[in-house]
């Protein structure tokens, strides 16, 4: 966390409630350059709606919530297209920010679905609107990107790559990242800070710091907390397909 | 055989397709067909006032249409109805009000039919120029709005979150169409009017793959039925109007002809 690059989102103490009834509360965090700061926990504990409420999308909340870039890449969790809306990928690239074709062509590219940029979007598979999503996001070099479950429906091995490119996007760019995700394995070893949600933040640190902490075994059980250890061990090799190990 | 009226009703039915065109798209892409036929019939209560405080027809259809949705935004927030219901609720409502006033105007004839149907053929020349000014108008406000309009009928998170203010653009959208049907009262009607913002986009739909390409379509449609509309009522003697939309329907109907060939050629 000894990070000195600009803070580019504040959480404070913030939370909302629809009809008297709190979704979430109280929650305090920072996201800053070329950080990934991770939102996990179980269904309904708020964690889409805690990156709604960072990205100013309600109306009224309580605690505040300041950002300092007004570039900002949004990958939602939930949007439908309706048919009655002619939209080629294309189109939808545009929608926030004027690109040339070149920087459309690339984060396509990037996301492995250059091939569909003339499709419309309505006859897209779920895992390649995923991909059109990202590619979107990033496409017009967002300075903050907030991704809420971005690989959801993605097949297992364009998931890894994707994970893959996010992480090496906050490195490249020096954006920051909000990232909602399920995947615990993904979270733990890629994350720098992690808050973990259940109406409220029920624990918050280093992934490290965060998989020790009881109220963390509480909610994910025991078994979650053996994840890390499967990360803490530091790759020094790589295995070819035949299983043979390649020193680097 | 063209007479002046009928060169005027020409320049009013192109005006008004040319601005349905584009618009009607958002229309039904934001869902707002039965919103359109709600704010329609509360002209029939815009006229009336225009009658009892003696002003402009326009103006006071604009001014009773933007006050309904208004208070269709503020019911929206008080109840959890769903919004069909309460559009009914707001349309058949503005409706029985302006006819319980009309009741009170016992010295003013009222022609309702014309009110319902518009009278193409009856255009004067300061019609023409409320059209045309305010359809110009109506057409840039549409251009400079187009990307964050369209981004905001898209997904209304993603709008927000990107910092494209979505509520400012589709309240900008909700008067744009309060100001059409203020303007095109007096030509297509109140029934009619919606007809023209639905079906041109409608059958545009069907043969278009994108936004731009639909709103031009769109537009050509609504212009295909002006002109077949009203050279078919000068024809056979029809009524004008509705002899507009029929066209227009008859245009959707080749298009989906058109389509089903298209999408059995691409297999």
């Amino acid at each position: 966390m000894e990070n000195k690059n600009k803070v580019l989102l504040k959480v404070e103490n913030a939370g909302i409630s629809i009809n008297d009834k709190s979704l979430v509360k109280g929650v305090s965090f920072e996201v800053k350059q070329g950080e990934i700061v991770t939102l996990i926990g179980p269904n309904g504990s708020g964690k889409s709606t805690t990156a709604k409420i960072a990205l100013g999308i309600y109306k009224k909340i309580d605690g505040k919530v300041k950002t300092y870039t007004n570039k900002i890449g949004y990958v939602p969790q939930k949007i439908s297209i309706d048919w009655t809306l002619p939209v080629r990928v294309s189109d939808f690239m545009t929608l926030t920010e004027e690109l040339t074709q070149d920087q459309i062509n690339i984060a396509l590219n990037l996301t492995g679905v250059e091939h569909l940029k003339n499709k419309s979007l309505s006859n897209l598979s779920g895992g390649e609107f995923q991909r059109v999503l990202i590619a979107r996001a990033i496409s017009k070099q967002p300075e903050l990107l907030v991704l809420d479950e971005p690989v959801q429906g993605v097949d297992f091995k364009g998931e890894i790559a994707l994970y893959e490119l996010i992480k090496k996007i906050s490195d490249k760019m020096k954006c920051g990242i909000l990232l909602i995700s399920h995947d615990l394995h993904v979270v733990m070893s890629a994350t720098d800070y992690v808050l973990c949600l259940n109406g409220h933040v029920c624990c918050s640190g280093t992934p490290h710091n965060v998989v020790k902490d009881s109220k963390y075994k509480e909610l994910f059980g025991d078994r979650a907390s053996n994840i890390l250890s499967l990360y803490e061990h530091k790759h020094d090799h790589t295995h070819s397909q035949d299983g043979t190990i390649d020193q680097k | 055989m063209l007479d002046d009226f009928f060169i005027r009703a020409l320049l009013a039915g192109i005006g008004i397709a040319l601005i349905t065109g584009p618009i009607g798209c958002f229309v039904i892409w934001r869902r707002l067909s039965f919103f359109a036929g709600t704010l329609a019939h509360s002209a029939l209560l815009g006229v009336t006032m225009a009658l009892v405080f003696e002003l402009n027809i326009a103006f006071s259809v604009f001014l009773i249409s933007a006050v309904l949705a208004i208070f269709l935004l503020q019911l929206q927030t008080k109840t959890n109805l769903p919004n069909d219901a309460l559009l009914g609720l707001l349309a058949h409502s503005s409706l029985a009000i302006g006819l319980v006033i009309i009741g009170f105007l016992t010295t003013i004839r009222f022609d309702v039919m014309g009110l319902l149907f518009g009278d193409i053929l009856a255009v004067s020349q300061s019609d023409l120029l409320l059209i045309w000014g305010g359809g110009v108008l109506i057409l840039i406000i549409l251009k400079i709005i187009w990307k964050p309009l369209f981004a905001s009928t898209i997904n209304y998170d993603l709008a927000k979150a990107e910092g494209m203010n979505p509520d400012r653009y589709n309240a900008i959208f909700t008067i744009l169409m309060a100001a059409i049907i203020a303007i095109s009262i007096k030509i297509v009607g109140l029934l009619l009017i919606t007809g023209m913002l639905i079906i041109p986009a409608a059958l545009a739909r069907n043969i278009s793959n994108n936004p731009i390409q639909m709103a031009l379509l769109s537009t050509i449609g609504g212009l295909l039925s002006i002109l077949i509309g009203l050279f078919s009522s000068l024809e056979f003697n029809t009524a004008s109007g509705p002899s507009i939309i029929t066209a227009a329907l008859l245009l959707f109907l080749i298009s989906l002809i058109k389509t089903k060939k298209f999408s059995e050629l691409k297999k």
